[in-house]
């Protein structure tokens, strides 16, 4: 690669990508939508990895890529289509905050972690510093997600796009040891172990996903 | 290293592993119970003989005198939660509320807790910290929701959504700290690890640091139960099984404790950072304050012991935020003796919840009638957690308030007017339910009172006289922590 600008940008590109589509998850209000877009945002962010592999000369980041393709373009989000089609929720995702604030909320998050952390990381160099700054809004918007929605999937939909950003952020930070990254795709895993007992569990017991449900015993049962 | 055969950091590693495998396969709960005990027991030796040791540093696991306490701490409770915890399933499996199979995955994951809690604590680098932690929080969710209730799976739920928000800030923060140090140490390994990391602090960018001190404080607060972020615990504990809710209180929270004051270390090294200990002592007074005005207004009794342990958990972080030798001395006694003492009213509470077949308060009245030795028991441990002389929170509380009203006499302020207050809820709760009218079944419990005696053996043993080894001992990692 000959113009050090030229990569850069195209890492800047592909980091801000990844920003634009967690907007886009914040407002998907299907599930089947969600679904494709929750795919879209990993290979997103697989091909920005790939992309720092590839300028950084970090072959072990190809490896970090190629699990986020497998598992989260195709694997999670092929199973989580049957789960809400078996449980026949592909009606409309009720979100607690309307979309307009919602938005103008996942704005404010962006311009605040992108002050943040450029004022912080001025001797950092410049690949993990704008790097760090995108991944930290992906991070943040996650978590707006995350509050927004009532539903168990999109709830996990949000975990998963907040460990995209943190999938980023490492993968940013050049030369971080393999070993975190592994250790994010090993989680993802379990997580998903985790999520299928209760989903199924959650399931089984109240015929409903809808987190709503389970409010009415939130805090203290006399 | 050492003359023994094998490495014993190793070995506190391998044991419940190894445990947690075959359990999943030992068909039996009673048989899974005994072997529970006793991979819980051998842990125990390996970590007490990792005293001869003394210290030592590799590439991935790490062993100094700060740890030692925690990993001791660590396996001592877990033996004897293991204890507790087989008389506890033993009437759960009577009344139907676990089946054998259920157990068969209990006592796997109660291992892989301990190892993976283990694991934390012996990590000398940031990001298998991490993973430990993490690994940690996914076994303690499962172990919340086994009972499968309403209540159970909500609680579980909560917990493993704000676990999951703590622990993506906590990595977060975990790689600004290899940003902050790639520019001084280069790439790899190296740069992530404890020894390397603390010897170089001076050289890191400030702003990152701070910036990630922030990040780390929140995420591992979070598994704290540090008070903005503290919901899930109280669900957490109340629908959990008992024993969990002891290894929750007594050691997990000291886990998420013991990352947060190595970051503090590794910061307080930056001479150009913010004090990171100002941010602690903001966390800890808020938790103790809040948690005490929480106390008044709990029906069930499980939950009103978890918020006291939020209020426990702050007043440690407040000490650890002040520093100085004598505050970090009482923050260490302090946190110790929470543990011993929390997870021993939680022993008591367990079967007195079977017992009288609710959690209640309103429904458990006149233990001390009813179930002498329990109510007793519980009367003791209550005694202890608020702090009455001359049991060992006592010294602990003496100490940090003492200290704190010698340099910061504002801050004494709220300090003492917390735990006055959550004085105030315990003393009414515990007059209730120790001394009321009877009320309930009176029927005898089948119970191990020796986990919970022994604990409270131990509070009331500090709490008049701490063998001079032992106070050398703290001393000398009060003075570490700086």
């Amino acid at each position: 690669m000959a113009d050090p600008n030229l990569q850069l940008d195209i890492a800047h590109l592909l980091a801000g990508g990844l920003v634009l589509v967690s907007f886009l998850l914040l407002y998907q209000n299907r599930m089947f939508a969600l679904l494709k877009v929750f795919a879209l945002h990993s290979l997103v962010l697989a091909v920005a990895v790939a992309w720092q592999a590839e300028i950084q000369g970090a072959p072990h980041l190809y490896v970090t890529a190629a699990l986020a393709v497998v598992l989260k373009v195709v694997v999670i989000p092929v199973a989580f289509f049957g789960m809400v089609k078996r449980l026949g929720i592909h009606r409309d995702i009720e979100t607690v905050v309307g979309i307009g604030p919602t938005m103008l909320a996942g704005m404010g998050l962006v311009a605040l972690s992108i002050v943040l952390m450029l004022r912080v990381t001025e001797t950092a160099d410049f690949l993990a510093r704008e790097d760090l700054a995108f991944a930290l809004a992906v991070i943040l918007l996650g978590m707006l997600m995350m509050v927004t929605r009532r539903n168990a999937i999109s709830q996990v939909v949000a975990f998963m796009s907040i460990e995209n950003g943190l999938i980023l952020a490492a993968a940013g930070a050049r030369g971080m040891p393999l070993v975190v990254e592994i250790s994010i795709a090993f989680s993802v895993l379990v997580a998903l172990i985790v999520i299928g007992i209760f989903l199924f569990r959650i399931r089984e017991r109240f015929d409903t996903v809808d987190m709503h449900a389970l409010d009415r015993f939130s805090g203290e049962r006399l | 290293m050492s003359a023994l055969p094998v490495d014993p950091v190793l070995m506190v590693l391998l044991i419940p592993l190894a445990a947690a495998a075959l359990l999943i396969f030992v068909p039996s709960y009673s048989l899974g119970a005994r072997i529970n005990i006793a991979a819980s027991f051998l842990a125990l030796l390996a970590s007490l003989s990792l005293f001869a040791v003394g210290s030592s540093a590799g590439k991935l696991l790490l062993l100094d005198e700060l740890n030692i306490v925690f990993i001791v701490l660590n396996n001592f409770i877990g033996f004897t939660t293991a204890v507790f915890s087989a008389s506890y399933i033993a009437h759960e499996v009577e009344i139907n509320r676990l089946t054998p199979r259920l157990l068969r995955f209990y006592h796997a994951m109660f291992q892989a807790l301990l190892c993976t809690m283990n694991l934390a604590l012996v990590a000398n680098n940031i990001g298998l910290m991490w993973v430990a932690v993490e690994l940690a929080t996914l076994t303690t969710i499962l172990l919340v929701g086994i009972y499968a209730t309403e209540q159970a799976l909500e609680a579980a739920w909560k917990y493993f959504i704000l676990g999951s928000v703590g622990i993506a800030l906590a990595l977060f923060g975990t790689i600004l700290v290899y940003v902050a140090a790639r520019p001084v140490l280069g790439e790899g390994l190296e740069s992530m690890a404890w020894t390397v990391l603390l010897t170089r602090a001076s050289g890191f960018d400030a702003n990152l640091l701070n910036l990630a001190f922030v990040f780390l404080l929140l995420g591992y607060g979070t598994k704290a139960g540090l008070t903005p972020v503290h919901a899930w615990l109280p669900d957490a504990h109340a629908e959990g099984p008992t024993p969990i809710s002891a290894v929750l209180s007594g050691l997990l929270l000291n886990v998420a404790l013991y990352a947060i004051l190595r970051f503090k270390m590794l910061v307080a090294a930056n001479q150009n950072a913010w004090a990171p200990g100002t941010l602690m002592i903001a966390m800890g007074l808020s938790s103790l304050v809040f948690a005490a005005f929480m106390l008044y207004r709990r029906r069930d009794i499980k939950r009103l012991f978890a918020y006291s342990s939020i209020e426990h958990i702050g007043v440690a972080t407040f000490a650890f935020g002040l520093g100085g030798p004598l505050a970090n001395f009482g923050g260490l006694l302090h946190m110790t003796m929470h543990s011993l003492t929390k997870s021993a009213i939680f022993f008591a509470v367990g079967h007195i919840a079977q017992g009288k077949g609710t959690q209640r308060i309103a429904e458990i009245r006149g233990l001390t009638v009813t179930h002498p030795i329990l109510g007793w028991g519980l009367v003791l441990g209550v005694a202890a957690i608020a702090g009455m002389p001359p049991l060992g929170l006592f010294m602990s509380e003496f100490l940090i308030v003492g200290t704190t009203v010698a340099r910061e006499p504002w801050l004494a302020v709220p300090l003492v007017g917390g735990l006055l207050i959550a004085l105030g809820a315990l003393i009414l709760r515990l007059g209730e339910v120790a001394f009321g009218e009877p009320q309930g079944r009176a029927a005898p419990i089948q119970a191990s009172y020796v986990p919970l005696f022994a604990h409270m053996g131990l509070v009331l043993v500090a709490g008049i006289y701490l063998p001079g080894p032992m106070v050398a001992w703290f001393e000398h990692v009060a003075g570490l922590l700086g």
